[in-house]
């Protein structure tokens, strides 16, 4: 099979819906003429034109409420916020008026929109466009929240998110834009909500999300020589969560790790980790450990950088902790 | 535009289902048969029937929290109106939304909204899909002074005019965003003026002036309709009570001089527009006495439909939160 990178996928994906369905359309900041700050929806103006490939001014706010207004109104907007970090501009949008508006109006119409964004770390793009976002969203229920890995993964995922009749915030982490994999030429689907064992193991269960199901692989593959047995989960959504896997995979191997890139504290691990202690906790064999970014902003320099996000070798020392 | 007797006394008819609705509800919440907030349009009816009759059936309205005379006049039923405010399973939106998110998305009501100046950016979204489908229908989007400081308002203004989006922003300015005066909140007296930065047309109107109304909006209807893109009306009104049921401003003077109050009621919406219709012998006493009683009439069957109601079932707490 091909080979191609997860931009070239999310923008495959992105084409092949706007060609199979023309309520779908795509608007926000350069998206148009130059094809997205990353490049995500390059080849799509030309394509589909002026009515269906929409620049913005630099209005979030209006991006997010106008993706609801369509939405409420049967088109099917995939809107791009340039960087999470600029999802504060437009979190009313989200959390008061996409996540509830279904709930609030009874069930009188559907909410199909898709607000994508680039995310985490490792650009040296300081405080402001480096951060991970998705906690901000998780505790808002009527949301899902999308967080791919791989290539695969963010083609099969965007096309469902896009189909889906719910909100849908589809994380792309900024790192892994430029990571390639095998990915099918023809439009295929993969369920919201289900997770995927990247590599199987019997002693440990590594959970992440995004970058950090590579640096679990990483990490993984280091401990196979040192005698552990590391089954990493890669969640892929992160809302709704996948709680079948998570327990298949624990109760198995009775221990667990949990990874992401955002802030220890409030982050998603805590509500993993809970989860896990909830269901089997006369069943580990040691108590769940959250590796994640320290408390504090993403610093700009690349040294502080690298010193605050999870690296492999804290995944490393994580998991050797629990034997 | 030539408006025929029947139009008139539709709107008149409307006017005062609306004052009539609103009086009773707010009698209804201090006998604590409504629960929640309570925001009382009384004073502000010539806009919501002026807008209503001037919406074709398939365009389509947003509205904010003081939106009641807004259903009614883009026919909305009383009944399931006020089995929303009784929080009963029959109501628009199941109990679940209440006052503040009444809509009903086949009448073109889509929807009153609790976050001020949040469904500006909606209406743009809406009518962006009209105008992409070419359905001609246009949207009017109302919202107060208040929302015209939101950065929601702003960027979707912005927006709505650089698409030339079918939308007629209507901004209804009762003088307060809560209990601030204009005068503390923005430095301009006519909010209209901010449509200068927006390259749209801009007017200010009387608000309680419901053929204005009508005229203005109708005007701005056609140029959203034909392509043109939006129009930022702004009406000038007065809302004779407190901004919820509960201000303190109501039993001590807080914020409203009582002599602006007075001379605010003394161009009451109603009263005006029926002496107005009198003097032109469009109607007579009769005819407004039979219009009265039939809206009271209406009204007492609401209240008797949302106390029989059923309060929606525990379970539905948790429907609706996702499509499936």
């Amino acid at each position: 099979m091909r080979t191609i990178s997860m931009l070239e996928a999310i923008n495959e994906a992105l084409h092949q819906e706007m060609e199979r369905d023309e309520t779908v359309f795509v608007f926000g900041e350069d998206v148009a003429r130059q094809g997205g700050d990353f490049g995500a929806t390059r080849g799509l103006w030309k394509r589909f034109g002026d009515k269906r490939v929409k620049d913005t001014p630099l209005s979030e706010a209006a991006i997010a409420g106008i993706a609801n207004g369509a939405a409420m109104a049967g088109l099917r907007p995939v809107a791009e916020i340039m960087f999470g970090d600029f999802m504060t501009e437009c979190y009313d949008q989200i959390v008061n008026h996409a996540a509830k508006a279904r709930y609030m109006y009874a069930g009188q119409f559907k909410m199909p929109l898709v607000i994508r964004t680039a995310v985490g770390a490792g650009m040296r793009a300081g405080p402001q466009h480096s951060q991970s976002i998705e906690s901000w969203f998780v505790n808002v229920p009527g949301l899902f929240i999308v967080a791919p890995s791989t290539p695969y993964d963010a083609k099969g995922l965007l096309i469902s998110s896009i189909r889906d009749d719910n909100p849908v915030l589809f994380l792309e982490h900024k790192m892994l834009y430029n990571f390639k994999g095998e990915v099918p030429e023809e439009p295929y689907t993969i369920p919201i909500g289900k997770g995927e064992i990247k590599r199987p193991g019997k002693d440990v269960s590594v959970i992440a999300y995004m970058k950090t199901v590579h640096q679990a692989l990483e990490a993984a593959a280091i401990l196979d020589n040192e005698g552990i047995s590391a089954e990493v989960v890669d969640l892929r959504t992160i809302i709704p969560y996948d709680r079948q896997i998570i327990l298949d995979s624990v109760s198995k191997t009775k221990r667990a790790v949990v990874v992401h890139e955002a802030p220890k504290t409030g982050g998603f691990g805590a509500e993993i980790s809970s989860f896990i202690h909830e269901q089997m906790f006369y069943d580990l064999e040691a108590p769940v450990v959250r590796v994640a970014a320290l408390d504090c902003p993403v610093p700009f320099n690349p040294r502080l950088e690298d010193y605050v996000v999870p690296s492999t070798a804290d995944i490393v020392k994580a998991v050797k902790s629990l034997f | 535009m030539l408006l025929s007797r029947d139009q008139l006394l539709n709107m008149y008819r409307k006017m005062v289902e609306a004052r009539r609705f609103e009086e009773k509800v707010v009698e209804l919440f201090y006998a604590a048969k409504i629960p929640g907030f309570l925001h009382s349009a009384i004073g502000q009816e010539a806009i919501a029937a002026g807008i209503g009759a001037a919406l074709e059936p398939q365009d389509r309205i947003t509205i904010h929290h003081r939106g009641h005379g807004h259903c009614i006049a883009k026919g909305l039923d009383m009944k399931k109106m006020m089995a929303e405010l009784f929080a009963k399973k029959t109501g628009y939106c199941g109990g679940k939304g209440g006052s503040m998110h009444l809509a009903d998305f086949d009448s073109g009501m889509l929807g009153a909204n609790g976050i001020v100046g949040g469904s500006i950016p909606h209406a743009v979204g809406v009518a962006l899909a009209d105008k992409m489908r070419g359905t001609g229908a246009v949207t009017v989007c109302c919202f107060g002074d208040g929302a015209s400081n939101q950065g929601a308002f702003h960027e979707a203004l912005n927006l709505a005019s650089i698409w030339k989006v079918p939308v007629v922003f209507f901004c209804e300015n009762n003088l307060y965003g809560m209990t601030v005066p204009q005068s503390y909140h923005q430095a301009i007296r006519n909010i209209s003026d901010r449509a200068v930065g927006y390259g749209m047309p801009g007017v200010t109107i009387d608000g309680n002036d419901v053929l204005e109304v009508y005229v203005t909006v109708r005007r701005a209807l056609d140029r959203a309709r034909k392509g043109d893109g939006p129009t930022l009306i702004e009406a000038k009104t007065y809302r004779h009570r407190g901004h919820w049921e509960g201000d303190p401003d109501a039993t001590e003077e807080l914020y409203r001089p009582r002599e602006e109050i007075e001379m605010w009621k003394a161009r009451d919406p109603v009263v005006t527009f029926e002496r107005e219709l009198k003097e032109r012998g469009y109607i007579s006493e009769e005819e407004v006495k039979a219009i009265d009683e039939e809206a009271r009439r209406k009204i007492e069957e609401a209240i008797a439909f949302a106390e029989d109601s059923p309060e929606p079932d525990i379970s539905e707490a948790l429907t609706d939160i996702y499509t499936d």
